[in-house]
């Protein structure tokens, strides 16, 4: 048998609100119960009827704020789970609403899903009434003669019954989600200031995770291709200084790899200090920041200013960004601003806030929407909620300061 | 004696330090193996590797650091595969005498290397270009600024540990150039005379700051 699918359709419908609707029978009720169960006692205890009534009305109350929460999430999974409407999660400070909708709500519509599971259960044994007649005993039949024309009657108030179900069933299933959103939902400021939350975390967590995957290829660059490369480096210039009597081809093409290899060494060197130096994590900002000021091909002076006494060592992704900006600026220095002779880097720590700020004598002109390398420092350095300012006049000089969020 | 957990770079060392008329007398893949070898051989110079098992961190500078104050008598030669100041200044912040501090890629330019090896071995310092530079670039303070861009170069070679000879070779001046240069430095930097060569190498990081 097919069934057609606009009317399959309808019955999944009917099925899921009236699970929905079944559902929330129990889950309005037994805490109206429970509330019920609370004020008798507490009646007793006023009119002083029990002596025991006090310490009993212990259990109910207890009951009702751990099940207060517990309520709360029921509803949620059967929003979720039987209609796909998402509410948010509550917290445990927002006790009052919860408490709104288990105890002054939920009962009222615990009360219309009770009636709408009467009427279907009514009108299905007045439709089937025909049917179900034929069950009793004979003797009843024969004693009241005439039973089919009520009988009919019956079946056909059944069947108009049955048939406003499903309407009736959808429109109390949009009226408990209306509820439901208006009073465990959350306002439209509520709800930005969560999604805020939430990004704010889950955007932490993305950094965090970049960090650990730069740190995570660094360690294999170092532990497997440089070693090797060094290895192969090394047998050439063993190879060099010991095939003495070899033809003059031979040893320009041995010459001319163990450059090579020397060559791959620095750059993968220096495309691994890029990603993530090993000695930032070991030593800190100070010590690597002095390794890039080293190398840097013009003379750089550095001033790092971080107190000792803090009680801890600035987070790890917060240095990270903080050596990246000075090693691109370092980089945009030396490759850009060829006039520049000097640069100058200073960090400083005031309180919550690590400040870089790199400068150099060169003739300026930078600007920020044109290079794609300050760009992305800029974009690494709000990654971190950081802010960047960058001063670059034509004719010079260059200076750039970042300020890093460090919350202690 | 060798410490170095790549083995690979292990089995080249060892050739190199052969060649250099070095017997190897034991080899180890990390700190612990290198103290325990060291112990028992009394090598006159251990080549370690910085970055070892299992923390893969400074495990071979701490080890260094051991064997300089239990065996003095032991050179020790460090490799790294960066510049490390803090490390190399640690290590020359002891005793200057005996001390290398190389990256790994110098390892490959082998007659330099074996140079290196040699001096250490007996007694002198062989310091990487690259941490001089950082050590430099870390007090750059005042008088450093009153040297020539030449003086400040002769600086760099004699804080590597390199004798007149080698420093005049390697810039390829005579060798009474660079005592001139040598003593406008000396003078310059209100460092006291002194004739031994790393004794020199000590006043210069005497005054960068690390040695004493």
């Amino acid at each position: 048998m097919t069934v057609p699918p606009r009317l399959r359709r309808a019955l999944i419908r009917m099925r899921r609100d009236l699970a929905f609707v079944a559902a929330g029978v129990p889950l309005h009720l037994v805490p109206a119960l429970l509330f019920w169960w609370a004020i008798s006692l507490l009646t007793d205890t006023v009119n002083g009827v029990s002596s025991e009534a006090p310490v009993e009305l212990i259990a109910p109350l207890t009951l009702l704020v751990i099940a207060g929460y517990g309520f709360t999430e029921a509803q949620r999974w059967r929003f979720r789970a039987i209609c796909g409407v998402e509410l948010p999660r509550l917290r445990f400070t927002e006790g009052k609403r919860q408490l709104g909708y288990n105890w002054l709500v939920g009962p009222l519509l615990g009360v219309l899903e009770l009636l709408l599971l009467a009427l279907l259960l009514t009108a299905l044994v007045a439709a089937l009434v025909l049917v179900w007649v034929w069950l009793v005993p004979p003797q009843w039949r024969r004693g009241h003669p005439g039973y089919t024309v009520p009988g009919a009657y019956l079946t056909v108030l059944g069947l108009v019954a049955l048939a406003a179900v499903p309407g009736l069933a959808a429109g109390l299933v949009r009226l408990e989600i209306l509820v439901g959103r208006a009073v465990l939902g959350v306002s439209r400021s509520e709800e930005l200031a969560r999604r805020v939350e939430d990004l704010t975390e889950s955007r932490a967590g993305a950094v965090d995770a970049a960090d650990a995957e730069r740190r995570r290829i660094e360690r294999d660059l170092h532990d497997g291709a440089q070693q090797r490369l060094v290895s192969l480096a090394l047998n050439l210039g063993l190879a060099k200084a010991t095939l003495t009597d070899l033809p003059p081809e031979a040893r320009e093409v041995i010459d001319a790899a163990h450059r090579e290899a020397k060559d791959a060494i620095e750059e993968l060197n220096h495309l691994v200090r890029g990603l993530h130096p090993a000695v930032l994590d070991e030593l800190g900002l100070d010590a690597a920041l002095s390794g890039l000021a080293a190398r840097a091909p013009l003379p750089v002076r550095l001033r790092v200013d971080l107190p000792a006494e803090l009680p801890q060592r600035t987070a790890p992704a917060v240095e990270a960004v903080a050596y990246f900006v000075v090693s691109e600026a370092l980089t945009n220095v030396a490759k850009h601003a060829r006039e520049a002779t000097r640069a100058e880097v200073t960090v400083t720590r005031l309180g919550e806030i690590l400040r870089v700020v790199i400068a150099d004598d060169g003739m300026g002109g930078a600007d920020p929407a044109k290079g794609s390398g300050l760009k992305g420092l800029a974009q690494r350095v709000r990654s971190v909620d950081g802010t960047f300012r960058m001063s670059s006049p034509v004719g010079g000089p260059t200076m750039m300061s970042v300020e890093l969020p460090c919350p202690m | 004696m060798i410490a170095e957990d790549s083995v690979l770079l292990r089995i080249g060392l060892v050739k190199v330090v052969e060649m250099a008329g070095f017997e190897v007398a034991a080899e180890a893949g990390d700190a612990q193996g290198l103290l325990a070898a060291v112990e028992e051989h009394r090598p006159d110079l251990a080549v370690v590797d910085v970055r070892m098992p299992p923390g893969f961190t400074d495990e071979g500078v701490r080890a260094a650091l051991a064997i300089r104050q239990k065996w003095p008598g032991t050179a020790v030669l460090m490799l790294s595969q960066y510049v490390e100041e803090r490390y190399a200044a640690d290590l020359l912040a002891t005793n200057t005498s005996g001390v290398g501090y190389l990256l790994k890629q110098r390892v490959a330019d082998v007659e330099e290397f074996i140079e290196a090896l040699r001096r250490v071995a007996v007694g002198g310092t062989a310091l990487d270009p690259q941490v001089v530079a950082q050590l430099l670039v870390r007090r750059a303070s005042d008088p450093l600024e009153r040297l020539t861009a030449r003086e400040r170069e002769v600086l760099a070679l004699m804080a590597e540990g390199r004798s007149n000879a080698g420093i005049a070779a390697q810039l390829v001046v005579s060798e009474s150039a660079v005592a001139k240069h040598i003593n406008n430095i000396l003078a310059k930097l209100d460092l006291p005379k002194a004739d031994a060569d790393h004794r020199r190498v000590l006043a210069v990081l005497h005054f960068l700051g690390v040695g004493g």
